[in-house]
């Protein structure tokens, strides 16, 4: 069982430094979270003063988030629901002048040709298994749409935080609450574990993009490491998205990382797949095959990890492109939620858990922009609060279509995510609440 | 809808072939009877008496499993429900949630009267047009009639915007209704006592009813069949929606209960669905809390099958992802997200003005048009036609390139020699890649922008008029 932890209101107020949220200038945050350079980053300290009364006040309401948001440890397992039978006869003809309601049995069946079961894939090894991790984590293994009273769900949504081989530019309200820990992958990490309640970490090896530093693999492959000693939980490693450069990287941490079962971010049909694939399968790994919103694609994608690669069907997570809330996530919702009814249906070559590249909602200028850029618009309000719910909605809505793993980066939004896809499956107990009279509540 | 093929359709078509409906053939039309893009009142000809009886039955087959539900007048009028399909790829979500948000008759005039005008202001620009919220719910706080009433004819006097009137007693419903009755109200709600008294008021003022009967789907369906034996099918669902643990977990369930019966075909319950996400604020203390738990619970249930909801943040940062998980679900998939290729003025430019690419995506051009335009900035700007794909995937795919850029601006008869005093392309900062090539397409001088198209002004600050070589 995963242990998570309760926020202390002193570890919020790192969190809430966030609010000195500049602008995102130079920064681009793409499909696999990959994070494009293009500027200088750094907290303007006369912002930050200006915007001290404002940040206090924030704080506290952030604080209060966080404290709905202490949720007990234990997941319990989904329980399934069961139809109460009333059996009562059904009304005859009724008069329109009615005493009684009319008896009525409301019935209503389960799908009938969700067949497949989609992969149980198992993230991290632990000593037994030999690896050196203290748990694992396993996703998939659904027989139905998440959430549906159709079938249990066998495993609850996880969270894996992002971490960086380098200081990067990134969105204030994110950067804030790692500015102590930017230039130490390892205490980064921990960081996240310890502070944020990720479930994993994911290491983006970005400092190998030859045109950023072009670290070599081997000195990449170090940080690997130390990421491995520094934390306990199952890890994610990702390349910079260099496709030349990326399978020698990846090909090099997996070794390092052998045993460890990570997950390596990604296989794509731009670059050379097949050495991701077999270091995958060389040094017992999974493979995150990653295609940009196009369901033949991620097939074709699929078929060629399993075919012509050998990876097993249990070392494949899919990644079937995240676009954020305004920009595309129509089609990211659909696309995912088809993948995952085809799955369910039998489509062998998609009944794969999925992994959602969530951090991409910090793109939208709504979630960062000071205020609206149009003069028509109602006021948009304080930033410090959208931001964080851009990411979560983005999160929610494909959590509801089938997605298993989120790749995230605020903590206020990992914790809002994981309360909420934890309640939908079932392991948040809270005092029930007597709506029937709602309409006179005082608010 | 009961029939799911062109073929059947036809068979209650005329059949001449007479072309008023726009369509070549009968059997052109009949697809898009099915795909639900024309309606049969399109086809004059099948309007007349000796079809009566075909246009009848046709109707029928292709009414949707959900029925609609009108609420309010007019302009404003409201539709919900109307729903055939659990999955918005199988054709797409018609008649999107609509979003009431509260106001309470113990509430000052004057704020009362500031909300109301907040709540029917609220805009949002996106892709072409503006994203706005819907209604007023006015809930009876005070158990007086007489302040209910009040608090609507309030509510009545300062907004158009449909509206819903919330209480569990008849007697101040009827209040309500007294002074709003023209404006056809959704009456909130009868439940498991007060139905009989409810349903009365319903019928004698025919104006839709909700339904309220908290996790008791039996109890709903009762009610429904009820109330529709008694001669009202203007009926909205109200199965409770609890905001948290498993009581979340339970509403979430129920939802999806109650809209896959009704969708297969339980005509007793094929009603629109209501959810009440203000219920979150029976959770939370804290105002911020509440309004983020609100924002999750009606994403929640507008992503499954809510089709009208109450609210009580106005909080921007609740309304914008509100209406934009609303824009998400409802965006019609078949449809085409492109405006015509070509060159577009922004406001009145000279030979002076920049000249601006763009893509014809209509999420991409209108949200650069409408950046410039905000902005005062006077331009020409191309929507260059790639096939409706922005700026970074049409780079990456190649439907932006150079040659697309030169014959888009030659296409519209447009001389950057001659028509221009300054011979240069402003092209977005994610296609900077072009530059070269596209500086050689069209001898043209090009300036690279800024990644987003929200940065143009000050940018054109430091960059525009460009420095003469
Ligand atoms: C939605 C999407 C798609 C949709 C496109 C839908 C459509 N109609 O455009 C689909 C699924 C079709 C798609 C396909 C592909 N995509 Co795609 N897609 C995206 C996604 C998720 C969002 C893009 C988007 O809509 N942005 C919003 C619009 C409004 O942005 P925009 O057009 O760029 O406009 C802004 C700016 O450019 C600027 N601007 C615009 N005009 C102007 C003009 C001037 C003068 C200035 C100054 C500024 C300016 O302001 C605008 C507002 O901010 C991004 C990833 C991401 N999260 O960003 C990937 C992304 C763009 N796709 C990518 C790729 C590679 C592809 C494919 C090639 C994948 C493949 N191998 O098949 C295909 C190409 C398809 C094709 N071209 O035919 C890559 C591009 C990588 C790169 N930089 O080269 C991205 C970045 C994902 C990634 N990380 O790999 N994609
Ligand atoms: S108007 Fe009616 S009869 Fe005429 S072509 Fe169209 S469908 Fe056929």
């Amino acid at each position: 069982m995963h242990m998570t932890k309760k926020m202390k209101l002193s570890q919020l107020s790192n969190m809430l430094q966030d609010l000195d949220v500049e602008s995102m200038e130079g920064v681009t945050i793409e499909g696999d979270i990959e994070l494009n350079i293009t500027g200088g980053g750094g907290l303007d300290p006369a912002l930050a003063y200006a915007l001290g009364h404002e940040i206090s006040h924030v704080s506290l309401h952030m604080a209060n988030i966080a404290r709905m948001l202490g949720f007990p440890a234990e997941q319990l397992l989904a329980s399934a629901f069961g139809m109460a039978e009333a059996g009562q006869p059904r009304a005859l003809q009724a008069s329109p002048k009615i005493q009684e309601l009319l008896a009525s049995k409301f019935e209503v069946a389960k799908i009938e040709n969700w067949k497949s079961q989609i992969q149980e894939v198992t993230l991290g090894a632990t000593s037994g298994d030999g690896g050196s991790r203290k748990s694992t984590i396993t996703i998939g293994g659904e027989n139905a749409l998440p959430y549906y009273f159709d079938a249990g769900m066998p495993h609850r949504n996880h969270v894996t935080l992002d971490v960086f081989d380098m200081p990067i530019s990134m969105a204030k309200a994110v950067k804030a609450n790692y500015e102590d820990v930017i230039n130490d992958p390892a205490e980064w990490a921990k960081k996240a574990v310890r502070d944020f309640n990720a479930d994993m970490v994911t290491i983006h090896l970005i400092s190998t993009d030859p045109l950023i530093k072009d670290t070599p693999a081997k000195e990449a492959a170090k940080v690997v490491e130390d990421v491995l000693q520094a934390v306990d939980v199952p890890i994610v490693i990702g390349g910079s998205g260099n496709p030349e450069k990326d399978p020698e990287v990846l090909a090099k941490a997996a070794e390092v990382a052998e045993g460890e079962r990570v997950l390596l971010a990604s296989a794509s049909l731009n670059l050379d797949y097949e050495r991701i694939a077999k270091a995958a399968v060389d040094y017992g790994h999974v493979v995150l095959s990653w295609t940009q919103l196009e369901i033949n694609a991620q097939k074709e994608l699929n078929r060629k990890l399993m075919k012509q690669c050998n990876v097993p069907r249990e070392s494949i997570v899919v990644d079937p492109t995240t676009a954020a809330l305004g920009y595309g996530l129509d089609y990211a919702y659909s696309n995912m939620e088809r993948i995952r009814l085809a799955g369910l249906m039998g489509d062998d070559e998609l009944t794969f858990p999925m992994s959602s590249g969530t951090t991409n909602a910090w793109g939208a200028r709504e979630a960062w922009m000071v205020s609206s850029p149009l003069s028509q618009d109602s006021d948009w309000g304080p930033r410090e609060y959208r931001g964080p719910i851009w990411e979560i909605i983005t999160g929610l809505t494909l959590s509801l279509a089938g997605n298993d793993l989120f790749m995230m980066m605020h903590p206020t939004s990992v914790q809002v995510l994981k309360e909420v896809t934890q309640t939908l499956y079932g392991a948040i107990e809270s005092e029930e609440i007597d709506i029937s009279n709602w309409i006179g509540a005082e608010v | 809808m009961k029939i799911n093929s062109p073929l059947e359709a036809y068979k209650f078509l005329p059949g001449t072939n007479c072309g008023e409906c726009g369509e070549l053939t009968c059997m052109a039309f009949a697809a898009h009877l099915i795909d639900r893009s024309k309606k049969l009142t399109e086809c004059k000809p099948i309007l007349e008496d000796k079809f009566k009886k075909k246009f009848e039955e046709l109707t029928a087959l292709l009414a949707p499993e959900i029925r609609e539900v009108e609420i309010g007048v007019g302009d404003r009028v409201s539709k919900i429900g109307g729903d055939d399909v659990l999955y918005r790829h199988k054709l797409t979500f018609f008649n999107q949630t609509q979003f009431a948000y509260d106001v309470w008759d113990t509430m000052d005039e004057k704020e009362l009267v500031e909300r109301v005008n907040y709540i029917q202001d609220f805009k949002k620009f996106y892709v072409g047009s503006f994203l706005n919220v819907d209604m007023v719910a006015v809930r009876c706080t005070s158990n007086d009639p007489a302040k209910f009433a009040a608090a609507v004819k309030k509510v009545v006097e300062t907004t158009d915007m449909p509206i819903i009137l919330c209480s569990f007693e008849p007697a101040v419903l009827k209040a309500g209704l007294e002074v709003s009755k023209d404006r056809n109200p959704l009456l909130y709600a009868a439940n498991r006592d007060n139905w009989k008294e409810i349903a009365d008021l319903a019928l004698e003022y025919d104006v839709p009813v909700t339904l309220f009967a908290p996790d008791d789907l039996e109890l709903l369906k009762s009610m429904a069949k009820t109330f529709a034996a008694m001669g009202t099918e203007k009926l909205v669902l109200d199965p409770g929606t609890f905001p948290t643990g498993k009581q979340l977990r339970q509403t979430f369930t129920n939802f999806i209960k109650l809209r896959r019966a009704g969708i297969e075909g339980d005509r007793d319950i094929a009603y629109p669905i209501m959810a009440v996400p203000f219920t979150a604020w029976m959770a939370h203390d804290d105002p911020v809390s509440a309004s983020y738990w609100e924002t999750v619970v009606a994403s929640i249930f507008t992503i499954k099958y809510g089709d009208i909801m109450i609210l009580h943040s106005t909080e921007p940062y609740a309304i914008l992802p509100e209406i934009h998980i609303r824009d998400t679900m409802y965006t019609d998939p078949r449809k085409p997200v492109s405006v015509d290729p070509g060159m577009y003025k922004v406001g009145e430019p000279t030979v002076d003005s920049p000249v601006l690419i763009t893509t014809n995506f209509a999420l991409t051009y209108y949200t650069v048009e409408s950046d410039l335009a905000s902005s005062k900035i006077d331009c020409y700007l191309w929507a260059i036609d790639t096939d409706g794909i922005g700026v970074e995937a049409a780079v990456a795919g190649g439907q932006l390139t150079a040659s697309k850029i030169k014959k888009g601006i030659e296409d519209s008869g447009f001389d950057l020699k001659k028509d221009t005093t300054h011979n240069t392309i402003i092209i977005p900062g994610l296609a900077a890649r072009l530059q070269g090539d596209v500086e050689d397409e069209t001898g043209a001088n090009v300036m690279v922008g800024p990644a987003d198209s929200g940065r143009i002004p000050g940018w054109m600050d430091k960059n525009w008029p460009p420095q003469k070589k």
